[in-house]
C-alpha cells in the first residue's frame, strides 16, 4: 500500500486505451466498474479528440458480482460488436475486474466473433500506463503478424528505401507533430515511411511491418518491446536513437544513412536555428543557467543533452519515473556527473528541486504545478501533460524544427538576456522597477497604483520561524531584482539557518550572496 | 434505494420512467470528494484503492493539486491483494505517513473503492480502530464511493451518512431546521441571511464547514434536503427522529420559492412574512432571468443521466425558461427525494432512468436538440457532430442555487448557444 496524491503514470488499461484510440480500427472492452469510464475525458478534453475514445465500459456494479459480470462482459463485447463494428477487438480488465477473474479473454475467445480477438493481460496492482500501451501494441502487432512470413528483402535496390515508425499515441508528447516532421525528415533523405503505429494506423497496416527495411523505435516506453520482437523474428534492424535536439538529429541521420545505405549528403540541405541562436552573443546569459530535469526516460534523457551542450545550460538534476527505462536515464546522469533521481512519488521530485533550487526546470505537468508554487520559471517536456502542452500550432520536439520549438519553448520562460542586463543596470531607477507602473498606463493606474502597496507588500519579508530579519537587512534586499529577490531570500534564510543565526542583518545578506555565488 | 415513500405526494402528474440498461458513461462516488473536501476543510478524504482511484480523483479535479490537496489515494498493490502484506498494517503505516505530514487534520475518511469492496476490505472496523489509536486527536469514519455501488453526486450520500454514524438524538439543543447537502459558501450565507429575516434563527447546515460540527437532530427537527442525491442521509435523519420535508430542490426563482415556502411553514411563520422577505430577492432574480428567458424559450433539450441534477434542472429550464425537454436522463430514481419535484414536472418528455450510452447517443443524434446536457467526456464529439453542449460537471462547482444565483444557473446553459451563434469559424473538419 502506498499513499499517493498525483500519479505521472495511470493504470496499464490506459495505456491500452491509448493503443486502442490511436487507430483507426480496433476496439477496446474493458471488464470495468462505472466510473471507470472518466478515462474518455484524457482523450475528448486534454487531446480535445472530436470523437469518444473507441471503447466499451462492461460498467458492472455490485448487484452483478453475484456472478452475472461475465454475462455482463459478453452483452458488452456483443454490442460493441453490433455497434461500432471493428476490424480487431482488444479485450482486457480493469483493477476490479482483474479481481474477478472472470477471464474476458477466454469468454471473447469464445464469443465467435468474425474478427481477429486480442486479449490483453495488464497486471493492474504492479504495472502502469506506459507498459500497458507496450504490452497492448506488442500483442496488437503479434496477433496481426500471426501467420505472415519473413518478405524477401532482395528488391531494395529498385525502390526507395522505407522504414516504419512504431511508438507514437495519442496522448504522447507532441506525437502528432514528430510524427510529421520525421516524415518529413525521412523524405528529405529519400526515405520512405512504410507504416507510423499504432497513431494513424488501421489494423491491418500492421501486417505490412515487415515489408520495410527497418524499425524507428520513435517512442521507446511503447515500442521497445515490439521493436525487439521483430529484430527476433523478422530479422528487422532497429534504429534506436530518437531524435530530439541536433545531436540526436544528426545521430539520427547517421544511424540512418549507415542502416539504409544512403548518402549523408542529402541530409546536408536540412538545417536548424538553434546552433546558431545558441551561438548568438544574446545567449551568453543562459551560460551555466541551473536546470532541473524531470520526464519519461526519453524525453528526460533528450533534454539533458540539449540543456548541456546545445544551450549551455548546468543540469543539476535529471530524473525519471519510468522504472522501465531507468538504465538510459541513469547512464546520461552518470556521463554528466549526476545520480539519476529514479521516482514515482513527485513529493520527492518537489524536494529535489527545492534543495537544487535551479533556473528553469524542465518536467511534466506535475513539475509545472512544483516550480510555479516556487516561482521557478518551466517548460514542460514530457508526458503526463495538461491540455495547453497539445497546441494548436505545429510544434514538433524531433527533428530540426523540433529543435526550434525547443530553443523558443526553453528560453521564453527564462528572462530575455538583454532584458535582464537592463534590469540590473536600471534597478534604482525610480520607474524601472517593480513596483513602477508603465508609463502608458501611469495616468489611469494612478491612483491604485501610488502607493504602489500591492507589490511591494507582496515581498514584505515574512522570515521563517526562529529567524527575523534586520529592517537595514530587509531594505537591502528590497534593492535585488525582483525576479531573483525570493531566491536570495530562500538562500539567505538557509544559510542564516544552517550557521544557527536567530537574525539576519545586512552582513549575513552578503555572507549568504558570497557563499552561493560561483 | 427507493422503499416506503417517506411522503405522500398530493398530485402527480403522469411521470413515466423507462430503465435502461447498458454501458454508463458517469463517474463514480469518488469524484464528490472533490467538493466535499473544499467544504470540510478539516478533514482528508483517504480513498483506500488502486492506481485508478487516484487518477480519476486528478484527472477530474484537474488544478487542484496547486494547493497541498486534502485528499489520497491508499494505493493497493501485488503485496496487499496476494495476502503478503496485512492491509490493515499497512493502512495504519499510510495513515501515519499521512498525518505526520498533515497534523491539522481532525477527521480522515477512509473512503472504499471498487478494488477495497472486492476483496473485502473492512474499512469500518479500521476506523474504529485507528479512532482508538489516535485516541481522540483524529476520528476516523468510513463510507464507500465506489463504481460497484455508487454513482458520482451519491458519494456526497454516503459520507454524510457516515458522518452520522453514532451520533445520539439529541433533545435540547436539537435545531427547528437542518438543510442537508453541500452548498457553496456564498449560498449558504444567502440562505442563512432569509432564515434569519424570517426569524428562523435555529437552522442548522449539513456538512458543517468544519468536520466537529456534526449535526443535532432531535424530535422536533425538519429536515430539508438542499441536494436531490441524498436519499440514504435523509432516511437516516427521519430515522433518528426527524421530519422529512418535501420540497422542489433551490434552482431557479420559483424553486427557490417553493423551497423556502416549505421550510417557513413547517417552521410555522406566516406567509406574509415568507412574501415579505422573499419579495426583494424574487424580484431581482426574475429581472436577471428574464433576458435568458428570451434567448431559451422555445429550444429543444437533452440531458444525459449524470448528476442526479437532471430532473430539477429540467423542470428549471421548461418552467422558468421556457425550453422543451425532449428527453431527460438520471442515473437512478429516488421517490424520496424527487416528491417535491414530481408535481412540477413538464409533460411530454422521455424520462429515463439508468443509461445504455451507446443507444443513448444515437437517440440524441436522432432528436438533433438544440442543446444536451452531459458529461465532459461525450461533450467534444456530440459538438464535432455539430451538436450544442453543456458539461454538467460545472453544476456542481458553481454556485446555482438560490434566487440571485438563478440567473447565473440559465447563463450556464445559454452560454455555448451564443457562443456556437457568434462563431464563423465554420464547421468541424
Amino acid at each position: 500500500m502506498e499513499l499517493t496524491v498525483w500519479t505521472y503514470e495511470g493504470p496499464p488499461h490506459m495505456g491500452a486505451l491509448r493503443v486502442a484510440a490511436s487507430m483507426q480500427d480496433v476496439h477496446l472492452v474493458l471488464h470495468s466498474p462505472q466510473g471507470d469510464t472518466y478515462a474518455d475525458l484524457l482523450f475528448t478534453m486534454i487531446e480535445r479528440d472530436n470523437k469518444r475514445p473507441p471503447v466499451t465500459y462492461t460498467t458492472f456494479q455490485a448487484r452483478d458480482l453475484g456472478g452475472s459480470t461475465a454475462d455482463r462482459f459478453l452483452n458488452s463485447l456483443q454490442s460493441a460488436w453490433e455497434h461500432h463494428k471493428p476490424n480487431v477487438m482488444l479485450v482486457a480488465d480493469s483493477c476490479t475486474a482483474e479481481l474477478l477473474q472472470d477471464q474476458p479473454g477466454t469468454l471473447a475467445q469464445g464469443a465467435g466473433l468474425p474478427i481477429p480477438v486480442v486479449s490483453v493481460e495488464l497486471s493492474a496492482y504492479s504495472r502502469k500506463e506506459n507498459w500497458g500501451a507496450s504490452e497492448t501494441f506488442y500483442q496488437l502487432v503479434r496477433t496481426m503478424l500471426s501467420g505472415v512470413d519473413v518478405p524477401d528483402r532482395e528488391a531494395v535496390a529498385s525502390r526507395r528505401p522505407r522504414v516504419n515508425l512504431l511508438g507514437p499515441t495519442k496522448l504522447g508528447f507532441r506525437c502528432r507533430d514528430d510524427v510529421r516532421e520525421v516524415a518529413a525528415l525521412l523524405d528529405a533523405l529519400g526515405v520512405d515511411v512504410n507504416v507510423v503505429a499504432p497513431l494513424g494506423a488501421a489494423a491491418a497496416d500492421l501486417k505490412r511491418i515487415p515489408e520495410a527495411d527497418a524499425n524507428i523505435c520513435l517512442c521507446p516506453e511503447v515500442a521497445n518491446l515490439v521493436c525487439s520482437w521483430l529484430e527476433r523474428n523478422y530479422g528487422m534492424k532497429t534504429l534506436r536513437t530518437v531524435p530530439i535536439g541536433i545531436g540526436a538529429t544528426l545521430r539520427f541521420i547517421d544511424e540512418l544513412c549507415d542502416a539504409l545505405n544512403i548518402d549523408a549528403k542529402r541530409a546536408e540541405q536540412l538545417s536548424s536555428r538553434l546552433p546558431w541562436y545558441s551561438q548568438s552573443v544574446d545567449s551568453t546569459y543562459l551560460t551555466g543557467k541551473r536546470v532541473f530535469i524531470f520526464g519519461d526516460a526519453t524525453h528526460a534523457a533528450a533534454a539533458a543533452k540539449i540543456a548541456k551542450f546545445e544551450l549551455g545550460f548546468d543540469v543539476v538534476g535529471l530524473g525519471t519515473y519510468s522504472r522501465e527505462l531507468a538504465r538510459d536515464v541513469r547512464a546520461v546522469a552518470k556521463e554528466m556527473g549526476l545520480e539519476a533521481l529514479i521516482t514515482d512519488n513527485h513529493m520527492e521530485v518537489e524536494r529535489a528541486v527545492m534543495e537544487l533550487q535551479p533556473e528553469l526546470v524542465l518536467g511534466t505537468q506535475m513539475e509545472r504545478h512544483i516550480a510555479k508554487r516556487l516561482g521557478i520559471a518551466c517548460t514542460v517536456i514530457s508526458t503526463p501533460a495538461h491540455v495547453q502542452d497539445f497546441p494548436a500550432r505545429y510544434s514538433p520536439q524531433m527533428g530540426f524544427e523540433g529543435a526550434n520549438v525547443i530553443f523558443d519553448s526553453w528560453i521564453h520562460p527564462l528572462m530575455m538576456g538583454l532584458e535582464e542586463h537592463l534590469l540590473r543596470m536600471f534597478r534604482e531607477d525610480f520607474e524601472f522597477n517593480d513596483a513602477a507602473v508603465p508609463s502608458h498606463l501611469a495616468e489611469e493606474n494612478a491612483v491604485s497604483l501610488a502607493s504602489g502597496t500591492d507589490r511591494v507588500t507582496k515581498d514584505n519579508v515574512v522570515a521563517l520561524p526562529g529567524l527575523a530579519w534586520d529592517p537595514k537587512a530587509e531594505k537591502e534586499l528590497r534593492k535585488i531584482p525582483f525576479f531573483v529577490r525570493g531566491k536570495a531570500r530562500r538562500n539567505t534564510e538557509a544559510f542564516a539557518l544552517e550557521r544557527g543565526l536567530t537574525a539576519i542583518d545586512v552582513e549575513t545578506l552578503y555572507d549568504a550572496k558570497a557563499h552561493y555565488s560561483r | 434505494m427507493t422503499g416506503a415513500s417517506l411522503i405522500a405526494s398530493s398530485q402527480q402528474t403522469p411521470f413515466n420512467l423507462q430503465r435502461e440498461q447498458g454501458q454508463r458513461a458517469v463517474f463514480c462516488g469518488l469524484t464528490s470528494i472533490i467538493w466535499l473536501h473544499r467544504k470540510i476543510q478539516d478533514a482528508f478524504f483517504l480513498v483506500v484503492g488502486s492506481r485508478t482511484c487516484a487518477h480519476l480523483l486528478q484527472s477530474s479535479a484537474g488544478v487542484m493539486i496547486f494547493a497541498e490537496p486534502r485528499f489520497g489515494t491508499a494505493v493497493l498493490g501485488e503485496r496487499d491483494l496476494a495476502g503478503l502484506a496485512d492491509c490493515n498494517e499497512e493502512l495504519d503505516r499510510v495513515v501515519a505517513e499521512l498525518l505526520d505530514r498533515r497534523p491539522d487534520i481532525k477527521t480522515v475518511f477512509l473512503v472504499g473503492s471498487c478494488p477495497s469492496e472486492v476483496i473485502k476490505l473492512d474499512l469500518d472496523n479500521a476506523s474504529k480502530r485507528l479512532t482508538r489509536d489516535f485516541q481522540g486527536s483524529t476520528r476516523f469514519v468510513a463510507y464507500s464511493g465506489s463504481g460497484i455501488e455508487t454513482t458520482f453526486t451519491q458519494g456526497e450520500d454516503g459520507c454524510l451518512l457516515s458522518a452520522l454514524e453514532g451520533l445520539p438524538v439529541s433533545e435540547s439543543a436539537s435545531p427547528d431546521l437542518l438543510i442537508v447537502g453541500t452548498l457553496p459558501d456564498i449560498v449558504e450565507d444567502q440562505f442563512q441571511r432569509l432564515f434569519d429575516e424570517m426569524g428562523a434563527s435555529r437552522v442548522e447546515f449539513f456538512p458543517g464547514r468544519d468536520s466537529q460540527s456534526r449535526p443535532n437532530i432531535g424530535p422536533n427537527t425538519k429536515i430539508l434536503l438542499a441536494q436531490p442525491y441524498l436519499g440514504d442521509t435523509l432516511r437516516k435523519l427521519v430515522s433518528m427522529g426527524g421530519t422529512a420535508l418535501s420540497a422542489p430542490y433551490p434552482l431557479g426563482v420559483e424553486g427557490s420559492r417553493c423551497w423556502f415556502e416549505a421550510a417557513a411553514s413547517a417552521l410555522g411563520i406566516s406567509p406574509t412574512k415568507v412574501a415579505e422577505v422573499l419579495a426583494a430577492p424574487m424580484k431581482r432574480g426574475e429581472a436577471a432571468l428574464s433576458r435568458y428567458r428570451e434567448e431559451l424559450a422555445g429550444l429543444r433539450l437533452v440531458m444525459l443521466p449524470d448528476s442526479q441534477l437532471e430532473i430539477p434542472i429540467a423542470r428549471f429550464l421548461a418552467r422558468e425558461c421556457g425550453m422543451l425537454p425532449q428527453e431527460i436522463g438520471t442515473p437512478y430514481f429516488d421517490a424520496d427525494t424527487m416528491s417535491g419535484e414530481l408535481p412540477l414536472l413538464p409533460e411530454g418528455v422521455a424520462w429515463y432512468e439508468g443509461q445504455d450510452l451507446d443507444e443513448g447517443l444515437d437517440r440524441v443524434r436522432a432528436l438533433k436538440p438544440d442543446l444536451t446536457v452531459c458529461g465532459m467526456g461525450i461533450a467534444n464529439p456530440l459538438e464535432a457532430e455539430g451538436l450544442t453542449t453543456k458539461w454538467s460537471i460545472e453544476l456542481l462547482f458553481s454556485p446555482v442555487q438560490g434566487f440571485e444565483q438563478a440567473a447565473d444557473l440559465a447563463e450556464l446553459f445559454a452560454r455555448p448557444l451564443r457562443r456556437r451563434a457568434k462563431l464563423e469559424v465554420g464547421l468541424w473538419n
